[in-house]
């Protein structure tokens, strides 16, 4: 009986400190989940700027440092403490990874995921926790267009959005356009890209447009020397790829090397992130997309000067579409938790979430898609021009949200093919 | 006739840069019986440390066409040390064992490696584009090709002489090919095999971190590429037959000529027709083209 007594009181010891510890920590901080790639390929072009751009902002909102129209400290009422997690291995890792931190690490919420097919696992995995988390930078319209997903939010559009608004720039920007060719990634996001690409000119130009050749080659292939001749003999008056990271970078330098670029009007949906690196190599007419108003599509606002001096003074170098894609995360989840108040359940937190419309470095961002938990934002291209040496952009234009993202409910391809009904461009 | 002439330039210059790639990796097989997953890191150290010093050497303003040495020499030096290390710090701990366990502890060294480097180098990009633009191009029958290009053959040409000659020509390639023949005579023989050994591997890890240096002007340098290459250049060595120089030369031009064919004719099989062509060869030539058979010795 006596030890039966002392066992009770031990554990009843265990149990209250425990869960005055615990209570403690809920009040001390607010753990985030961070999942970005810090290894392999995709991490140099996409995962670390991403990762800085978390620590930058996290910084700031702890600090209650952010321009306006942002205010107050940290998330909730507390400074958020970010748990950095690695995304490479593949989506069956990620998905243990993502209970881990629920269940292991006790996150309050998750940002991440660059890969599609880490985003197209991981909503699954969150419904079931019960966990609200934000995609950040992945571009496959599927998350939301073949399911509904309560605690999931992305805010940033989809891939469609960069090669609808491909196929109007290039429609309305070069002249006597009669052919097309594509080099894009042999994986989900480079042939949805060609295919999101070449559909949209169909419609735009009634099906007159001749498709001269489609390569795909192994994603971070590195060698594309066949792939450059066979878009010189079958040449086309634009080259669109949707090559992104190393690819791209392999693929300025090797066409560049053989002309290709000099001889050809080549559309890079996704080239911003080497304009930093390998910008002396890109000819004056490239076409040049960010996946958004982002880099040097930015607005002229208060919260992007200080996004980008901030970040380029500490960094080195200045912020890429990651980096905008990781800023918009974490600003759209403050203000929704801000908008549902302190101490607001995760419901609530959720229901401020949906339909939101926010600022951030790269503009608004309208939670106006898939059921309010999808942003839409609009689409911006440039050609490059270099002006006393420096890169600059010129013939910009603009596309908005509405123009180049299909309508809540409706299916990427099938409205595209059914002729975009409801899209303003003007 | 333009389309051809493509498909033989490409297929040529691909064929190079993957024999470049396979040849270390099919010497150490046929030598040591070492089927080294590692391969793909000396690959990454080659171009990383070239694309370092090829960096540190135009920011010192010097003659651009040494940058060739520094390119070939950083990749060399760095190959050769690190492969020292490897084979007398862990493989010659390790000889005799099954080749499954060997497989498992040059994997355990690849691991290792890329970490490695990505402790010294970080994830950001690395970029020697310099050697790969200063030699300009060359214009032919309507199509424009790089001359670094060009230079990729004549040093896969080089290699494949240098190894062709250093095996069949002199005495310490004789020497080596009694351990090829087999270990325990050649041992008997008063050959000193783990002599041998250690040689073949500097000469193979040399190789793989040459065929990095070789590589990085023409791409960024970035975490995980000495992966990405391991995988062909084991279909290459499989084709030709495990061992075999002359074999991942054939292998090389049998893959390098497929892909080039298919990139211009049937682009949505490029991926596919490396590993069907693969798939045939074993099919009828399990050992591979150029390999011959050996009934085990019990």
């Amino acid at each position: 009986m006596k030890h039966s007594l002392l066992t009770a009181a031990t554990v009843a010891c265990a149990m209250t400190t425990g869960g005055l510890s615990l209570s403690a920590h809920a009040a001390d901080d607010y753990k985030l989940g961070l999942v970005t790639f810090l290894s392999g390929a995709a991490s140099g072009p996409f995962g670390i700027p991403a990762k800085n751009a978390a620590d930058l902002v996290i910084e700031a909102i702890n600090d209650g440092t952010l321009p306006a129209p942002i205010q107050g400290k940290g998330i909730d009422g507390r400074q958020i403490t970010p748990v950095y997690v690695d995304e490479a291995g593949g989506a069956t890792k990620q998905t243990s990874e993502f209970r881990n931190l629920v269940e292991r690490d006790g996150v309050d919420a998750v940002v991440g995921y660059i890969s599609s097919g880490d985003c197209l696992a991981i909503p699954a995995v969150a419904e079931e926790l019960k966990k609200l988390t934000v995609l950040f930078d992945c571009g496959t319209p599927r998350v939301f267009e073949e399911a509904d997903y309560k605690y999931v939010f992305r805010t940033h559009s989809t891939a469609s959005m960069d090669n609808i608004a491909a196929a109007h720039y290039v429609n309305d920007n070069v002249p006597e356009l009669e052919s097309v060719a594509g080099i894009n990634q042999n994986y989900s996001w480079g042939h949805d890209s060609w295919r999101d690409f070449t559909e949209t000119l169909k419609v735009l130009r009634d099906g007159d447009i001749e498709i001269t050749t489609e390569q795909f080659p192994k994603l971070f292939a590195g060698q594309y020397g066949a792939e450059i001749s066979a878009l010189q003999v079958n040449s086309a008056d634009v080259i669109h790829t949707s090559f992104w990271g190393g690819d791209t970078d392999a693929f300025v330098l090797q066409a560049a090397a053989r002309g290709l670029l000099a001889d050809n009007q080549v559309i890079f949906t996704a080239g911003e992130t080497a304009l930093n690196s390998l910008g002396e190599h890109l000819p004056d007419g490239a076409i040049i997309g960010a996946r958004g108003p982002f880099g040097p599509f930015a607005p002229d606002s208060e919260l992007n000067t200080w996004f980008q001096t901030e970040f380029t003074e500490r960094f080195g170098t200045p912020p890429t579409f990651p980096a905008y894609h990781m800023a918009h995360a974490l600003i759209g989840l403050k203000l929704a938790q801000d908008k549902a108040g302190v101490g607001a359940s995760t419901e609530e937190v959720i229901t401020a979430f949906e339909g939101l419309e926010f600022e951030g470095p790269g503009g608004k961002v309208e939670m106006s898609r898939g059921k309010g938990h999808q942003a839409a934002t609009e689409m911006v291209y440039g050609r490059l021009e270099r002006v006393d040496g420096e890169i600059t952009f010129t013939d910009i234009v603009r596309y908005p949200a509405d123009c180049v993202n299909p309508p809540e409910g409706t299916e990427t391809v099938e409205w595209i093919q059914a002729g975009m009904p409801g899209a303003e461009c003007n | 006739m333009k389309q051809l002439i493509a498909i033989l330039v490409d297929g040529s210059v691909y064929a190079s840069w993957l024999f470049i790639i396979s040849a270390g990796l099919t010497l150490i097989y046929g030598v040591m019986r070492i089927l080294n997953m590692s391969h793909g890191s000396f690959y990454a150290l080659g171009a990383y440390s070239g694309a370092a010093m090829v960096g540190w050497y135009f920011s010192t303003g010097s003659v651009p066409w040494f940058s060739f040495v520094a390119l070939i020499g950083a990749a060399l030096v760095a190959g050769i040390t690190v492969g020292l290390l490897v084979e007398r710090g862990l493989l010659r701990f390790m000889y005799g064992r099954d080749e499954v366990v060997m497989i498992l502890v040059t994997y355990a060294v690849l691991l290792i490696m890329e970490d490695a480097i990505k402790l010294i180098w970080g994830v950001e990009p690395y970029f020697a584009y310099q050697p790969y633009t200063m030699l300009g191009r060359t214009k032919f029958a309507g199509l424009s090709f790089a001359n670094y290009d060009f230079m990729l053959i004549g040093v896969s040409i080089l290699i494949g002489l240098a190894l062709w000659y250093g095996l069949n020509r002199t005495r310490n390639g004789k020497l080596l090919r009694v351990v090829i023949h087999d270990r325990e005579i050649a041992g008997a023989l008063g050959i000193n095999v783990s002599r041998i050994f250690t040689i073949t591997f500097l000469i193979g890890a040399g190789i793989g971190a040459l065929a990095g240096a070789l590589t990085a002007p023409g791409l960024s340098v970035v975490p995980g590429m000495g992966i990405e290459v391991i995988v062909l250049a084991f279909a290459v060595v499989v084709i030709g037959g495990l061992g075999s120089i002359s074999g991942a030369l054939v292998g090389a031009l049998i893959v390098g000529m497929a892909r080039a064919t298919a990139v211009h004719l049937y682009p949505e099989v490029e991926l596919f027709v490396i590993y069907a062509v693969m798939g045939l060869v074993l099919a009828f030539r399990p050992q591979g083209l150029f390999a011959v058979a050996n009934a085990r010795k019990i």
